[in-house]
């Protein structure tokens, strides 16, 4: 394995490439609800470029980032609606 | 409606709305024209606080009896009203805004408007976001939020349902005349009984004369923030801008939304024909905003725009006969507080048309007393 960091999601840890993205990520681990519509609809990423807004997330205690937008660093803390 | 209307309302904001509701309900056969979209205008750029204020005597009656309005309304309110009675705080910065919280708590108490003291401890637990070093607040309980585009809509829903009231909308009025007529921008015109003036800024261009000018207000809407916020928080220096007539002025008003969303305002500016967003303005609001809610700055907003308010010079609104027994009436010049006493200029107005005792005294916001000194109009 080469340069491997481990993030938090949901309060589970998980290992990923450094300097992935944090939207690719939480898809490969299987999330499909990044966050929640006004209505309580599933979210996830679209656009992937930082446009559509449909893929925030809360980073350690910031919400409303775009994950798209965010890479993965040692210790990161990510919160979906899950 | 074949019948002619006993009632012509020119405008269908939330003023215009309220007013055709009343009419309605009173057994009034009721038309309203409207040029745009129902709630398209100053009800659609303003926040939604339902709020007592006090700057004088005759506005703290309007207000007070319209929020009672809107309080026995609240339990009929659709869901997308999101009416909301997170009640308004009034923060204190230093000693001399603590004695104004004081003299104001005093005299809502005397008046029975419930509200509650709080000291910098209080404050802070209130509103955990303020930044430390605020003296202290007023909470008024029972001032709410709602979302004035769908409430105005809710309102000639209900009046509909209750009497004869049918409206029209992208329909413009371009004269109302001593008739009680009005002749519309096709060259047509419909007879009523009377017609009144309920097109908030836009007033004067069917009404020549009438002393309502417009006054520019901004505001940002955030992302969704829930319990970042939990009161419409006003600092009491929006006193101060509100009531100065004369430069262009910024107050920290904040208002939370059912959402989470968050509203922040506010700025007063006259004579700016247009609603462009003017970016020196809106710093200065957002600073002014951030002094009080630090953590506010690290949101995201949304969306900003800006809007007119119709002013009057006296700062109270103009309801009843442009002149003393003419058929043509105003229902405008609510200025800021226009979704607040909406729903007290409607029952004022059919109280006045009607011939019955109104529940507070109309006076104050008789158009004929502007005539006094100034120009005639109507």
């Amino acid at each position: 394995m080469g340069d491997h960091v481990t993030i938090s999601v949901n309060g589970r840890p998980l290992t990923v490439p450094a300097g992935a993205l944090l939207s690719v990520v939480l898809a490969q681990a299987g999330i499909t609800r990044f966050r929640r519509s006004v209505h309580g609809e599933a979210r996830g990423p679209l656009c992937g470029m930082g446009v559509c807004f449909e893929c925030r997330v809360c980073v350690n205690g910031q919400p409303h980032c775009r994950s798209c937008l965010t890479l993965c660093e040692p210790g990161m803390e990510v919160c979906t609606d899950d | 409606m074949s019948a002619r209307a006993d009632v012509i309302i020119v405008g269908a904001g939330i003023v215009g709305a309220a007013c055709a509701a009343e009419c309605a309900r009173s057994g009034l056969k009721t038309l309203v024209l409207e040029r745009g979209p129902v709630g398209g205008g100053a009800t659609a750029a303003g926040m939604g606080h339902l709020v007592v204020m006090d700057d004088s005597p005759a506005q703290f009656r309007l207000t007070e009896y319209s929020r009672r309005l809107w309080r026995e309304l609240a339990d009929e309110l659709p869901a997308d009203v999101e009416f909301d009675p997170c009640g308004t705080l009034w923060v204190a910065a230093d000693d001399s805004e603590l004695v104004e919280v004081r003299r104001k708590g005093a005299f809502y108490r005397e008046q029975g408007v419930r509200v509650e003291t709080l000291d910098a401890c209080g404050l802070a637990e209130a509103e955990p976001n303020l930044r430390q070093g605020l003296v202290g607040g007023l909470r008024v309980v029972d001032d709410a939020v709602l979302y004035p585009p769908r409430a105005a809509q809710f309102l000639l829903q209900r009046g509909a349902g209750a009497g004869a009231l049918e409206v029209r909308t992208g329909v413009e009025a371009v004269s109302l005349d001593a008739d009680g007529s009005v002749a519309l921008a096709d060259g047509s015109r419909i007879h009523g009984g009377l017609v009144v003036n309920a097109a908030g800024c836009a007033a004067p261009s069917l009404s020549p004369g009438l002393p309502v000018r417009p006054r520019k207000g901004h505001l940002v809407i955030t992302e969704r923030h829930p319990r970042f916020a939990r009161h419409q928080i006003v600092e009491l220096g929006y006193l101060k801008s509100a009531h100065a007539m004369a430069a262009d002025s910024v107050a920290f008003n904040l208002q939370p939304r059912k959402t989470g969303q968050m509203l922040i305002g506010s700025s007063r500016q006259f004579d700016v024909a247009d609603t462009a967003v003017e970016h020196a303005i809106l710093e200065r609001m957002l600073r002014r905003a951030f002094e009080y809610l630090p953590g506010l700055s690290r949101l995201t907003a949304l969306r900003c725009w800006a809007g007119h308010r119709p002013a009057t010079p006296d700062k109270l609104p103009l309801i009843g006969p442009a002149r003393p027994g003419g058929r043509v009436w105003l229902a405008t010049g609510h200025e800021g507080l226009g979704i607040t006493t909406s729903l007290g200029t409607g029952r004022l107005l059919a109280d006045q048309i009607l011939g019955r005792t109104p529940g507070i005294p109309v006076e104050p916001y008789l158009p004929a007393r502007l005539e006094k000194g100034g120009a005639r109009h109507g």
